[in-house]
């Protein structure tokens, strides 16, 4: 299907005429944009620099932004600590009260998921690339880099091209064992990583509207891997209720109009869809897991983490897998919770009991094996089957080493069996 | 910003990640002279002993794709990169290059006339890219004014300090 010719407005244009003050934006067109909430994690160090050179005396709002730490948690080198040295002392000089440091970490979109830090409406950024995954609340969320960060904290706003939107509906029913992650990486598989560059994406249809919202920011998380500068999903009634005790400030929900003009549409059908695998070295390069597994492709890793999956409901499935079996004696599996919120949680359920009687490692919250700068590092000639969002050269290491990027459900099942299983095995 | 500018030219595939630019393991160092000892040790491992000032980037589709760290943008330029030209780039690394100053062209079609070792010229106000050695260009889009100003005034830090500057000789706002 070809572009929509109607004058309507897309979700992304309606929010951005919003930031801008203006009545209506078209795609190309350059605005400024008024910032509702502005997040950094380790990268933000970077932002110190630029905003002191630039002459600012102080931020902007200091109460739209939150300061997560979590690619190094605890400080694993000297480097890693004068990060977070940099940044709490910023943070104090600044006042920046929202700052979640060692003990109260976490991955930092979690943290502005289950804190409710992006409502219906906003204009967020954060200087992570996967800032996308809040879009899933209604917003238009996207990364930029630290440079581009102190320029907003000193002055609210930034410039942004309106992007063209690709919309994406999803119809049809998902089979037992295959998930919301299955259907972004059957996306991948179509859109490619190039295929939204610069490019807002705007799921919907039935499918979309009958997620939770954990399975709707694993969704949005991974429009980063299609280049997207934002993804996002019409706010509903499920957006309200998760918000409804959490949401820090008041919403402003918007949605596409009925005849919103769309550069792109594509229409997926998830009925009878398999469990779905993204192949060495493209999160893109995907394919039908069960045809995977009919290769005996061996892991020598497993990691059920990351920003894209590794919420309660991801370690709840993973554990509901995992009772009974032991991890596979040449596996080394990796469980890391996305917040210490979700820790707790773990401890309390019961499943950190069984993911560590089963022979897995439960690490604290973090980013942890996910960018191969901390923890969980491959030897080069290494497989590893992960929930996380990349699997590059070079990403968990040396550029030899192989990750598959699949469900959380799926990577518990290569970790019991020490090999790409189809996860509905264990059903 | 030199326009037009000429350099030597170093050539990459499509999909060159920030892995490949800069890896995982370098992203707590700061000193952005540090960092340019480890720029593209995995796409390019001879780059950062040879590299001279000046030199240009010459690469396929989607340059740059992958994190947001702005370590790659900076460490290429703090090794002296003139100028990165490809056929697309990732969206996040194409404004972490032009806010830092580092010139960052999309021209489609440019990988197929070069060789790693030609010649560039670049004039970036006409959008032209020419290899001086075969003699063969690409045209493309110039950048849109407001970048090509970012880069005249030599990035977002020196943008906004105008900014902040004139917000202040303008008294309070009220
Ligand atoms: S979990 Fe991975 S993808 Fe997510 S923010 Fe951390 S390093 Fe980035």
């Amino acid at each position: 299907m070809s572009g929509n010719n109607g004058h309507g407005q897309t979700l992304a244009e309606k929010i951005l005429s919003r930031a801008s003050g203006l009545d209506r934006v078209v795609p190309g067109q350059i605005i400024e944009g008024q910032v509702d909430l502005a997040m950094m994690h380790e990268q933000g160090a970077q932002t110190v620099g630029p905003f002191h050179e630039m002459g600012a005396p102080r931020v902007w709002d200091p109460e739209r932004v939150v300061i997560a730490i979590d690619h190094w948690v605890p400080a694993s080198t000297e480097g890693a600590a004068v990060l977070h040295r940099i940044l709490r002392k910023f943070a104090a000089e600044q006042h920046l009260t929202h700052f979640y440091d060692v003990g109260n970490h976490g991955i930092c979109h979690q943290i502005l998921a289950e804190d409710g830090w992006v409502v219906p409406g906003d204009l967020a950024v954060g200087t992570d690339s996967h800032t996308n995954m809040l879009g899933a609340v209604g917003a238009v969320a996207a990364g930029i880099g630290p440079t581009e960060m102190a320029a907003v904290l000193a002055l609210g706003k930034l410039w942004l091209k309106v992007p063209p939107t690709l919309n994406v509906r999803v119809e049809g029913r998902l089979g037992k064992g295959v998930v919301a992650k299955d259907i972004v990486l059957r996306v991948l598989g179509e859109v490619k990583t190039t295929g939204a560059t610069y490019k807002s994406v705007e799921f919907s249809g039935p499918t979309i509207e009958r997620l939770s919202m954990p399975e709707r920011f694993t969704i949005c998380n991974m429009t980063t891997e299609m280049g997207a500068k934002c993804g996002m999903m019409p706010p509903d009634a499920t957006t309200e209720e998760y918000l409804r005790n959490i949401a820090k400030h008041p919403s402003h929900p918007l949605r596409a109009d009925a005849d919103a003009a769309y550069e792109r549409q594509i229409t997926i059908n998830v009925d009878d869809m398999p469990p779905m695998i993204a192949c060495p070295y493209s999160p893109d390069n995907v394919r039908p897991l069960p045809d995977v597994a009919r290769e005996h492709v061996k892991v020598d890793q497993v990691f059920l983490g990351s920003c894209t999956n590794a919420r309660i409901e991801d370690l709840r499935e993973g554990a509901a897998l995992m009772r009974g079996h032991k991890v596979h004696a040449d596996v080394r599996f990796i469980v890391s919770p996305a917040s210490t919120k979700i820790y707790k949680q773990a401890l309390e359920e019961g499943l950190l009991q069984v993911f560590t009687d089963a022979g897995a490692v439960f690490t604290n919250s973090s980013c942890s094996a996910c960018f191969g700068g901390n923890m969980g590092i491959l030897a080069p000639d290494e497989v590893c089957a992960s929930s996380s969002n990349r699997n590059f050269p070079g990403r968990m290491g040396p550029k030899e080493a192989r990750i598959y990027l699949m469900s959380p459900q799926a990577t518990v099942a290569a970790a019991i069996r020490g090999e790409i299983t189809d996860p509905r095995e264990f059903l | 910003m030199q326009d037009p500018m000429e350099g030597r030219v170093w050539t990459l595939g499509k999909d060159v990640d920030t892995d490949g630019i800069i890896g995982g393991k370098y992203l707590t160092i700061i000193d952005p002279q540090e960092l340019k000892k480890h720029v593209f040790e995995i796409a390019l491992p001879e780059f950062a002993q040879a590299a001279l000032p000046g030199d240009i980037i010459i690469a396929d589709e989607n340059f740059g794709c992958g994190s947001s760290r702005e370590h790659a943008p900076q460490a290429m330029k703090a090794i002296g990169v003139g100028a990165v030209v490809a056929d697309s780039f990732a969206r996040i690394f194409f404004r972490n290059a032009i806010n830092l100053g580092l010139p960052a062209i999309e021209a489609p079609g440019v990988r197929k006339i070069f060789e790693a070792g030609d010649t560039a010229r670049i004039e970036l106000k006409k959008g032209q890219i020419t290899n001086l050695r075969t003699g063969a260009s690409v045209t493309f889009p110039p950048l849109p004014a407001h970048l090509l100003h970012l880069l005249e005034v030599g990035g977002l830090v020196e943008k906004v300090k105008d900014e902040l500057r004139q917000r202040a000789a303008a008294g309070p706002v009220v």
